[in-house]
């Protein structure tokens, strides 16, 4: 308990330097909530209170971990580190891809869902006929992704690629971020000795 | 037939070209083509006349049936990743091109898949970035540039390819008129030969020395920007061509 609440303050003062604000990280966090307190409830109904407790507690810390991650390291650098730390490179590939993709696909969504509202007018609709034009749009967005994929092949053909990926050097690991990983090791054993 | 000593070889030879689509469209009929060096030309024609078709298979994204010379090169599959290294192709939706996290490493791209070292990889994406007037754009994300500015970078990705050879796709969608113009100013500097697709008959007549016209799949003409734009009225109002035409070094 004692180490949980002492990640905790190590994480909430993390957030408070980096300026991020701490309400919303921690509102935001939330969203594990749902799937943790269902396993902590079956936990809990098993009889293992002190399990149940500890899975929300570590997953919702892990999420605000997550949440600090994203919140400041920009995807590149993270996804660079990612490889460098051993990540096959297929799976950094397509985290790259789809983070390119989805604020071009997102805005498509946009798009059509106010093309859509612009031609519901005003009026009353029913859900029925909001969900219909939903599904549509999901079947012409999926369809045009698909498409979209296409050219993106086509283009990266036309530059020479062949199956692999010559990708620039990732960013170099400096004397300052062995220090860091030092520091936080560190303090990580010794919360967990101490 | 001996060459004559003063014609140069042409850049790019296309003989009897076919293509259908996997649907069974017909897509290219007994297409001739010839890009002469040093040559401009505008491909004018109706949508889904052929014209984007007809592009992609110069590079071999797509293949048909019929013989494609590019500078000396048949098109074969062992001569297909030398060909692509001459031929830079710029798409329409730059969006589509641009799929790197950063500016710079979308533009090293090309170079790196032609097996060009890294230090000089880097290098040639910063001369082409620059050689675009985009040299302080290289470590942002492409998503978070303007349309001129994509289509810019996009640009400079085929650029830093040193291609001989430069393929347009409707380079100007989307683009407001002073990012228009911008785009003109440097295409008109660039020494290569060029291939535009366009529907901006001001952006063919400005830049191109001569059009061809795409009909269901058929090259049917060629000529000048305005016989051939005459001949097929392909002009968004009733204006001379001459009023149309514009330098891109005209100050608005």
């Amino acid at each position: 308990m004692a180490i949980l609440a002492t990640y905790a303050a190590l994480l909430a003062s993390a957030i408070l330097i980096a300026r991020l604000p701490l309400g919303g990280v921690l509102l935001r966090a939330m969203v594990v909530l749902p799937f943790s307190l269902t396993f902590a409830l079956i936990s809990w109904l098993v009889g293992e209170p002190q399990r149940a407790l500890a899975l929300v507690e570590k997953s919702y810390l892990s999420t605000v971990g997550v949440l600090l991650l994203a919140g400041i390291t920009p995807l590149p650098l993270l996804l660079g580190g990612l490889e460098r730390l051993g990540t096959p490179r297929l799976l950094v590939l397509v985290a790259q891809f789809l983070y390119r993709y989805l604020f071009v696909l997102s805005e498509q969504a946009q798009h059509m869902r106010l093309a859509a509202a612009c031609r519901q007018g005003g009026a009353q609709h029913r859900q029925r006929s909001r969900f219909r034009a939903a599904t549509g749009a999901l079947a012409v967005l999926f369809a045009r992704s698909y498409e979209r994929a296409e050219g993106i092949h086509q283009a990266m053909q036309a530059r020479g690629f062949s199956q692999r990926f010559s990708l620039l050097r990732a960013t170099p690991f400096g004397a300052g971020d062995g220090m860091f990983v030092l520091v936080v090791t560190a303090f990580l054993v010794l919360v967990r000795l101490g | 037939m001996t060459p004559f000593m003063d014609v140069p070889a042409p850049l790019i030879e296309v003989r009897d070209l076919y293509f259908q689509y996997e649907d069974g469209t017909q897509a290219l009929e007994a297409v001739n083509f010839t890009l002469q060096p040093g040559e401009t030309v505008a491909l004018l024609g109706a949508n889904g006349s052929g014209k984007t078709t007809f592009v992609l298979q110069l590079n071999g994204v797509l293949r048909g049936q019929g013989s494609i010379t590019v500078c000396g090169l048949p098109m074969t599959k062992q001569t297909l990743p030398r060909i692509r290294s001459k031929i830079g192709m710029v798409f329409q939706d730059s969006d589509e091109q641009l799929f790197m996290p950063t500016v710079l490493e979308d533009v090293a791209f090309g170079p790196l898949n032609h097996g060009m070292p890294e230090e000089k990889a880097i290098a040639q994406a910063k001369l082409a970035l620059d050689r675009a007037g985009l040299a302080d754009v290289w470590n942002r994300a492409p998503y978070h540039l303007s349309a001129g500015e994509k289509r810019r970078v996009a640009l400079a990705g085929v650029l830093a390819m040193e291609p001989e050879i430069l393929v347009l796709d409707e380079p100007t969608t989307f683009l407001d008129p002073p990012a228009e113009r911008n785009l003109l100013q440097l295409l008109q500097e660039l020494p290569q030969a060029k291939l535009i697709v366009t529907h901006n008959v001001r952006l063919a007549a400005s830049l191109a020395s001569r059009a061809v016209f795409f009909e269901k799949g058929r090259l049917v003409a060629s000529g000048s920007v305005d016989e051939i734009v005459r001949r097929f009225e392909w002009t968004y109002s009733d204006l001379p061509l001459a009023d149309l035409r514009y330098s891109a070094q005209r100050r608005f």
